[in-house]
Formats: structure tokens, sequence, C-alpha cells
């Protein structure tokens, strides 16, 4: 509310368009439910931003091998605790050239006995795409040698550390893309652990009511009522110390999912109780629709659209949750990568502040649940298409 | 009103049975005999125990007995004789090292909750009230950051931050002068200096979700017509929008206080090991690293019961507030 | 003076609400007279800008809305000994936040609304919420506006006043909130009541009892009242003058009786001809009619006379080009269409 003055006047003669309008509001009446979705998405510019930041993340998850410079175990002995390298766009002559990196010497502080680390400016290596270095099984099937980036020359001369290296002298940047795989695919595969159980029991809660509702009602409240990373710790503690990596992942995933289904399934229900509802599922019904093509044609579409919108919500925690658990030694144990074993590394205050990049797996989290959530917030609210 | 109290009292009771029984099942979980391991332990610290000794651990357990017998000496152990069992571990009653760090656990959150509601609840008005403004804008964007930070990765930047730049270590509620010494004037005020930075952090998480829900709710309100009745009256914006739709807006709030404190007793254990807090969390995480069961499992039986007790307050809260709900109750 | 019996004066009223996806011309140009005393009848489909027309004059017009033009004269009562002269406030001028509005909302100008249902707050009783209204614009005590509150309760036929001051709204059926609504509004003695569609949301029964009620304080109080409602027969039975608004515009105003036996705009013709009459079936078998087709969309407004699209006399290449004027027909009978050039 405003008051009346000319300013109002001019923007509104500027306005109008009354024929162009007309035909954005046509196109809008006959637009499918996805397109109107997709229109309203597009409109939050940080979900937009998250997705092209999750693609990227994905990918180095799923081409980690490629990606990482090094392996991840490998110890490069003349770097323990190294910063990470710097790059440089601009070489002696301060002319403007590829990137490069200076070879770098390790020495003694004369006072501290601590390592630091200089460059040397006499020996510039470029930084080269598609290189040939250290060897890796691609997804265990196959060995290659291929990297997306690294230096040309051996790893015993110079190595380049992007986030720096740990105390025992492995290259950060390389550990943190490896933990991705675990770290990610850990959220993605215990939500769909969730969901699978969410749906089955939120439909039959949501859909038939009655007893069975009250019951999975019940017990909903009940599991909610146990404080989840305490019940999470006991269990995961539980967990044999001696069993394979993958064994202990997948017994972490179900235990995340534990509690993760019991959010699906108030989603389910609410959304099922809502629906039915529904003029539209009522005027289906009297036609004579049969129940399965009801909710197969009729509610799944207007519904599927919400679950996406959660499910994307509740991965963050399941990430939060492995690598809390991991951090404090209850989750995954080394030698398993993920972002909480990494930041093990950063247990110690006093190696923290000689090396504060060792905290960078923690930035690798809070932006992948940053995006995962503006996404999920961007899905929700492009998930009712027709409110405004 | 009365009478609803008493209906939500007698239906916690199941709820309380089923906990017991999981954090038994827990107890139960790792492999071997709790005897066995206690002579183990005690015969490689040096010590060995009597047959007697053992004789009567076995008879207070019901060891060796079916599982529920053993399940039922250990419930009414608890509730007849205050009697956690034996942590084997720090070789005392699980009583004796409990209580102190449940207290610490309690205050903690529930100072937690109230800085995180008086932060939230005046800024999520402002957002609300505000929407679409620059303000607005900003605090979504530090209200969606802090809910994407774990409580646990902030603590560990706010030390490191700590460390690095004031060269001080912020871990712990106490100074190391005070740590083992009995309570006294000196110890809580060495607490109250300490307890700050606890706080804050473990109220972050909360705080920032709250702003969301605070806003979100509130704005759902600011549309109905009784503030446009409120606002043809005459009244004045300020106050009609605290009188009417904040009043109505909160009432969320205080149905969830419940789920607030399960979800910042869990939180706060992440945060209490890594800032090395006097409290509930770290000394689990011990109990559960070294199999000290009893210990583990009074923990998660208390920790589950206290949410429990939360989320009777806020029902109840929740019905003194809402008239709607008071009648039907 | 002339202006002696006049109230209320809207000039060209021009409210827009400003959406991502285009401007909404909700009103577009409304002009209209409240004399003291008087009822007027705001008639009109859904969406035809007959509430904003209500909050514009009360300045509460929700955001994205904003009143870009036009003049909302108020005429207040003399003040006894200073002047002569009426004391004229331009509302449209005002800070819709500020003291002085505030000080005629809900005191000189009071709203009965749509809703009685949601229009009280859920968590506040009855008597707080118009306690508070009391309090507000009148220099009493607590225990004085409950007093009057109470009184104001029984002047609306509120069973047992004393008693249900202290309900909760939900504790209330649909007809004592809509009683409770008219207590608040009159608490302050209003000029003008503007009631909003006060009995859509109430059964058949309430809503004779409610109309009732509002014609004997009417007759009791002296205030104007501004009649917004959908419904012809309630207009026929409440009002003494009539306005008929169709897209954001007053397309006809004329008396009541004028409007009904004698409407000139072919809307107000079409609106007439879609309501069953009793007794009607014996004399000529006609069918109901319909205007056909609905409400345009609000951003795309026709060009020309808003209702050409759905007029059944239109004249093409005329209507559907230039804006009607506003023609006197007779005397304070005045309608929009190019027919009556």
């Amino acid at each position: 509310m405003a008051n009346v003055d000319n300013n109002d006047m001019d923007m509104l003669e500027e306005g109008q368009d009354v024929e162009e309008v007309t035909a954005k509001e046509e196109k809008v009446y006959v637009a499918s439910y996805w397109q109107l979705m997709w229109w309203r998405f597009r409109k939050h510019k940080m979900a937009i931003i998250s997705v092209v930041i999750l693609v990227l993340f994905y990918f180095v998850a799923v081409f980690s091998e490629f990606v990482a410079p090094y392996d991840p175990e490998q110890y490069f002995v003349q770097y323990k605790l190294a910063p990470p390298t710097r790059i440089h766009f601009i070489d002696t002559e301060g002319q403007l050239c590829w990137p490069f990196v200076y070879q770098i010497t390790q020495e003694k502080d004369p006072e501290t006995y601590r390592n630091i680390y200089i460059e040397d400016t006499e020996t510039p290596y470029p930084i080269q795409l598609f290189v040939r270095g250290s060897e890796y099984q691609m997804w265990g099937l196959w060995t290659m040698d291929l990297h997306l980036f690294g230096l040309s020359v051996p790893q015993a001369e110079q190595g380049i550390f992007l986030m720096g290296a740990d105390r025992l002298g492995r290259d950060v940047f390389s550990r943190t893309a490896y933990g991705a795989r675990i770290s990610l695919s850990i959220g993605l595969i215990g939500v769909l652990l969730s969901l699978t159980v969410g749906i089955v029991l939120g439909g039959i809660s949501g859909y038939y009511g009655g007893i069975p509702d009250t019951i999975i009602q019940r017990v909903i409240e009940f599991i909610r009522t146990i404080p989840s990373i305490p019940l999470w710790m006991a269990l995961s503690a539980a967990l044999p110390n001696d069993w394979p990596i993958v064994k202990t992942y997948f017994a972490i995933t179900v235990i995340l999912s534990l509690i993760g289904w019991t959010y699906m399934a108030r989603v389910v229900r609410g959304r099922f109780l809502a629906m039915r509802e529904e003029d539209f599922v009522m005027s289906a019904r009297l036609v004579g629709s049969s129940e399965m093509r009801i909710i197969l044609r009729h509610m799944l579409p207007s519904f599927l659209s919400y679950i996406i919108a959660s499910l994307t919500l509740s991965i963050p925690s399941m990430i939060l949750a492995e690598t809390g658990l991991s951090y404090i030694g209850l989750g995954l144990r080394a030698p398993a990568i993920s972002w909480g074993v990494l930041l093990r590394e950063a247990q110690n205050v006093r190696s923290l502040a000689l090396a504060p990049w060792v905290l960078i797996p923690a930035a690798a989290v809070i932006i992948a649940v940053l995006a995962f959530n503006f996404v999920g917030d961007g899905l929700r609210d492009a998930a009712d298409p027709y409110a405004r | 009103m009365f009478g609803y109290i008493i209906r939500r009292v007698l239906l916690m009771i199941p709820t309380l049975i089923v906990i017991s029984i999981i954090s038994f099942v827990i107890i139960q979980l790792p492999p071997g005999d709790y005897l066995t391991s206690y002579a183990a332990q005690l015969s490689a610290q040096g010590d060995t125990i009597d047959a007697q000794g053992l004789k009567a651990l076995e008879e207070r357990y019901g060891l060796g007995q079916p599982i529920h017998v053993q399940y039922f000496k250990w419930v009414s152990g608890i509730i007849l004789r205050g009697d956690w069992g034996q942590s084997m571990e720090w070789q005392k009653p699980v009583k004796d090292l409990i209580w102190e760090r449940l207290a610490l656990t309690i205050l903690l959150s529930s100072v937690a909750i109230l800085v995180s509601w008086f932060i939230a609840i005046p800024v999520g008005v402002y957002s609300a009230t505000h929407q679409y403004s620059i303000p607005d804008y900003v605090l979504s964007v530090i209200s969606f950051v802090g809910v994407g930070t774990p409580g646990f990765l902030l603590a560990l930047i706010v030390m490191y931050l700590a460390m690095s730049q004031l060269n001080q270590s912020v871990g712990g509620l106490f100074s190391s002068e005070f740590l083992l010494a009995p309570w006294s004037l000196a110890k809580v005020v060495d607490m109250l200096k300490h307890l700050w930075i606890p706080v804050l952090i473990i109220a972050l998480e909360s705080t920032a979700g709250s702003i969301r829900t605070t806003r979100a709710n509130l704005l759902d309100e600011l549309n109905k017509p009784y503030v446009e009745t409120a606002r043809a009256k005459g009244l004045e914006e300020g106050k009609l929008i605290w009188k009417y739709p904040v009043r109505v807006a909160l009432n969320p709030f205080f149905s969830t206080v419940g789920w607030s404190l399960a979800s910042l007793i869990s939180g706060q254990t992440l945060i209490a090991v890594v800032l090395s807090l006097q409290t509930t969390g770290p000394m689990m995480l011990r109990a559960l690293m070294s199999q000290d069961m009893y210990l583990a499992g009074s923990f998660l039986l208390l920790l589950s019961s206290l949410t429990v007790i939360g989320t009777l307050v806020s029902d109840i809260i929740l019905a003194w507030v809402d008239p709607r709900i008071r009648l039907r109750g | 003076m002339e202006n002696n019996h006049l109230l209320l004066e809207v000039k060209n009223l021009k409210t827009h609400f400003f959406l991502d996806e285009g401007t909404v011309r909700a009103l577009d140009g409304v002009d209209f007279v409240i004399k003291r005393g008087q009822t007027l009848g705001v008639v009109g489909e859904s969406g035809c800008g007959k509430s904003v027309t209500a909050r514009s004059i009360l300045r509460i017009v929700p955001q994205p809305g904003r009143i870009v033009d036009g003049e909302i004269m108020l005429y207040l009562p003399a003040q006894s000994n200073h002047s002569t002269l009426t004391n004229v406030v331009n509302l449209t001028r005002l800070n819709p936040r500020g003291t002085q509005i505030r000080s005629i909302r809900g005191c000189r100008i009071a709203l009965v609304p749509q809703e009685p249902m949601t229009s009280l707050s859920p968590v506040h009783t009855l008597g707080n919420q118009i306690v508070e209204a009391i309090v507000l614009h009148q220099e009493v005590s607590q225990a004085e506006a409950r007093e009057k509150a109470i009184y104001m309760l029984d002047l609306v036929g509120m069973p047992q006043p004393s008693r249900t001051i202290d309900r909760y709204p939900h504790e209330l059926s649909g007809g004592m909130r809509q009683r409770g609504m008219i207590a608040m509004a009159l608490s302050c003695h209003p000029s003008l009541l503007i009631a909003d569609e006060p009995t859509t949301a109430l059964d058949v029964t309430t809503e004779a009892q409610i109309l009732k009620l509002m014609q004997r304080l009417q007759q009791e109080l002296g205030m104007a009242i501004m009649f917004i409602t959908h419904n012809l027969g309630v207009v026929a039975r409440m009002t003494e003058h009539v306005i008929v608004m169709y897209m954001g515009k007053v397309v006809e105003e004329a008396d009541v009786d004028t409007i009904f036996h004698n409407p000139k705009h072919p809307y107000t013709q079409a609106l007439l001809k879609s309501i069953p009459r009793l007794g009607q079936r014996t004399r000529e078998r006609r069918r109901l009619e319909s205007i056909s087709g609905s409400v345009p969309d609000p951003y795309s407004i026709p060009k020309g006379c808003s209702f050409h699209p759905r007029c059944s006399q239109r004249i093409v290449g005329l209507c559907d080009q230039e804006e009607p004027p506003n023609i006197e027909i007779g005397p304070g009978h005045k309608t929009r269409c190019v027919l009556y050039r």
C-alpha cells in the first residue's frame, strides 16, 4: 500500500500490454502439469544454481578415479601437511599464461621445527588436462591411467594438491573426491529405502485409514520420540568392527533409514488423505473409474511432485547423519573413505590450527546439504503450480 | 484440562515400556556375556573377582536365565531400587555417573531452546511482515545456511577460529581447576562463563529452522480474515500483528517443542563430543566404544524418556494456549 | 449547504494489483456517493471489485494492491462550535498505517466481513476482541468497555450477552458470530457501516434474522450502510440506492425501484433476468436466462466496453472499440452504455 503519486502511474502504463499478456496466459492454460512445474521451478534461482552444483558433485562421485589426480591412499612423504598448492596464472615475466605450479621444497622452520613449504620459482610445471598418471581400476572393472588434470612430471618430483595434504601426505582433494562417492550415495540409497517403506506403510495408512492407520501412526510417533543420534550411535556401535566396508555401508544405510521412513510415510499419508477429499478424485470415482485407475491416473501425478520434493529434502539429513557418525568413529571407519571419515583428521584442534584445509570436506558436506535444501525447496514450491 | 493431562500421562506409559525394551535389546547387542567380559576386564587390570562376587552379580542381573527374566530384573532394579547396573569401565554404579551429566544436558538444551526462540520469533516475524524485502532475503539466506550447517561442523569451525584467531580453547563446560571439584558457587559461575558458546552453537541449528517455520506459518496467517478484522478496527499494525497472527502462528511451535527438544538433545550429542562438554553425549559415546553397555543403555533410556516427557509437556502447553484443543480434549 | 447530507464521495477510484503475471485493474475508475443514513447496495458478480471497493475505503487493500488514482472524500460532521463547514478528509491521501486513518477505521467507518467463521481470532474470546475495539476509540476503562460490549451484544440480540462475552468464537454458531461482528462494528457508532456480503456464509433463516437486525439497528442508530452483495433479493429488501459493478467499473446507478423496474444497462438487465420469480411460469413460459460466458480474465480486460463480449445488444465496431461514457438518463439514474447516447 502506498500513497498515490506519479511514479505509480508511470509504472502502470508501462506494465500494460494487453495483447501480449493474453498470449502468455493462453500458454499457461494449455501447459501440462510438468511444464508448469518446470516454469515455477525455473524462477527459483538458487535452486537452479544448486542443481548445477549437485550435477557437478555427482559427476565427481561417479568418476572419482578419473577426477582425482592421485590414489587417495598414496603417501607423499615429502608433503606432510602441505598447504594447498598455489596455482599461478602469471609467469615471472608478468605474462598471462596457462595455469602452472612451481616446484615446492620442504624446509624446517629453524625455530619451531615445523615443516614449511617454499615455492621455487625456477621450475614451473604447467597443469595439464587429461594427463596420464597413476594407474587405477575404473569402477573396479578395468585398468586406466587417465586423469582429468595433473602434472606431467612423475609424482616423486612434484605433486599438485588443490586442497593441501593431510598429516600423512595424502592429497585431500583426491580423498574428498573419493569420499563423495560414499557420502553422496548413502543419502540417495537411504532415502530410496525410506521411500519404499514409507510409501507402502504411508499409503496403507492414508488410503485405508481405520485400524491400520492407527497402528502405523502409533509406531511412527513412537520412533520419532527416540532421539535419533543416540539411537543411531547405539545401533552402529553394535556393528562388528571386522565387517567389510560394503557390508558396514549397507548396515549404516539401513540404520539411517530406520528413522527416515517415518518422515516419508507421514508425507505420503498426508497427501493421500488430502487427495482423497479432492473434487477431481471424487469426480473420477463418480464417473466409475476403478480404484487402481484413480490412484495411478489421478492421484499419483499430483502426488509425485510432493514425493520428489520431500525426497530431496530428506537426503541432507542422511548425509549429515553419516558424516556425524563417521566423524565420531561409529559409522564408517578407515580404510573406507567418506567425508565423515576424512573429518576425523580435524579432530585434533591443534593439528586443525596447523592445517585448516583438512576441514575442506566439511565445506563439501555443507555445500551438498545446502544444494539439496535449495532444490527441495524449489521443488516444493513448484509442486503446486496452481497455487499462488 | 485435568482429564486431558491424565489421559496423556497414561498414554505415555506404553511408550516408556517399549523404549525400555529397545534400550535393553541394545544392552544385549554386543556379542559375549557381560559377566565374562567383566571378569576378563578385571583380570586384565590385575584384579581378580572371587566366585562369590561373580555369584552376586549373576543374581543381580539374572544372568544365565531366560532373556525376559533378565529384562524384568533390569527394569525392576531401575524402578524399585534405582539400580541402573554397573559401569564396567568406570567401576562404579551407573546411577553415580549419569545424573549430573543428564542435568547438564537438560540445562543446556532448555537454555538453547529459549535462546533460539528469543532470536527466531522476532526475526521470523520481521521476515514474514517484510516478505520479499532485502532484509527478508538476507535473513532467509542466513537461515538456509544455518539449517544446512550441522551443529558439530559448526562447533568444529568455531573451535578452529577460537584456536587460530584468539589462541583460546573453547571446549568443555568448566575450567580445568573446577573439572573435578564439587559443586560450589564458583563452579557455577565458571560454568556460566563457558556456557554461552555451546548454547549458541546448539541453538543455531534449531534457530534457523524456527525462523523458517515462524515465517512460513505467519505468512499463512497474515492473509486470514481475522487479521483484516483487527486492521479494520483501527488497531496499530505492529500491535495487531503480535496480538493476532503471531499468536496463532506460534501454536505449532509449542506443539513441536517436544520434538525440537528431541532433536536438540540428539544434535547436541555430536556437538558435545566435538566440544568435549560434560554432558551425556561424550560419555555415551565412550561407553558405546568400550562396550560399557549398562551405561550406554541407561543413557539411551533416559534420553528417550526425556523426549517423551518433553512431548507431553509441549502437548499440555499447546492445550493451554489453544482453546480449540483444550475443549476438544 | 448542499453537501450537508453527503457522507462519502468516491471519485474515479482506481485500485490495481501488481502481480507477477501482470496488473489486475480491480477498480478502474469507480464513482459513487453515499448520503448520511442511506443504504447503498453494491451489486455484481464475484471478482467485479465490490470487496476491493470496501477495502479501498478503509485503506486496507491487501498487498500487492494499491490505490493508484482517485479520491475518497469522507465528510465528517462539523464540530459543534468551530465552524459551519463540514470537515472533509480525503482518505486516499492518508498514510494507510497512520494515526489519522486508524482513528477513522472502526470508529467512523466499520466493516462487517463476509466470513463470520474466520473473521474472529480463534485464540481470543469474543469479548476480548470487542473490548479492544471500544478501548481503541473511546476513552473508557477496561471495565466500562466490558459493560459497553455486553450492552452492544445485547443490542444485536445475542442470547445471554454477559456469558457469551467470554466465549471463544468456535463455541458460537455462525449467526452468533456474525451478531458479534456487528456488535463490534457498531460499538463506536460509526457513520458508515460497510457490510461485505454479511450473510453469504449463513443459512437462509439466519440470513433473514441478520438482515432484520441490521434494518432495525439502522433505524435505531441512523448510520449509513454500504451493503455489498451478489444477491438481488437482499438488495431489493435492504437498500434504497443501488450501484451495479462490472469489471471494476460502476455500469449503472439508480434508486432501487428503477434498477428493478427500468434497468438500462444490458448487464443489469441480464442480471435481473437470471433470477427466478415466483408465479412467472404461469404467465409466460420463459427459460431462466443466464449471462453467456463468464467474467473475463482479469489480466486482459476487453477493449472498449468490458461487457461487450457477453452482451446480447453489442454493436460491432463500436462497443469493442470505444469506452462507453457515463450517461445520465434520468434523475439519479446513470449508466455506462453507448445505447443511450
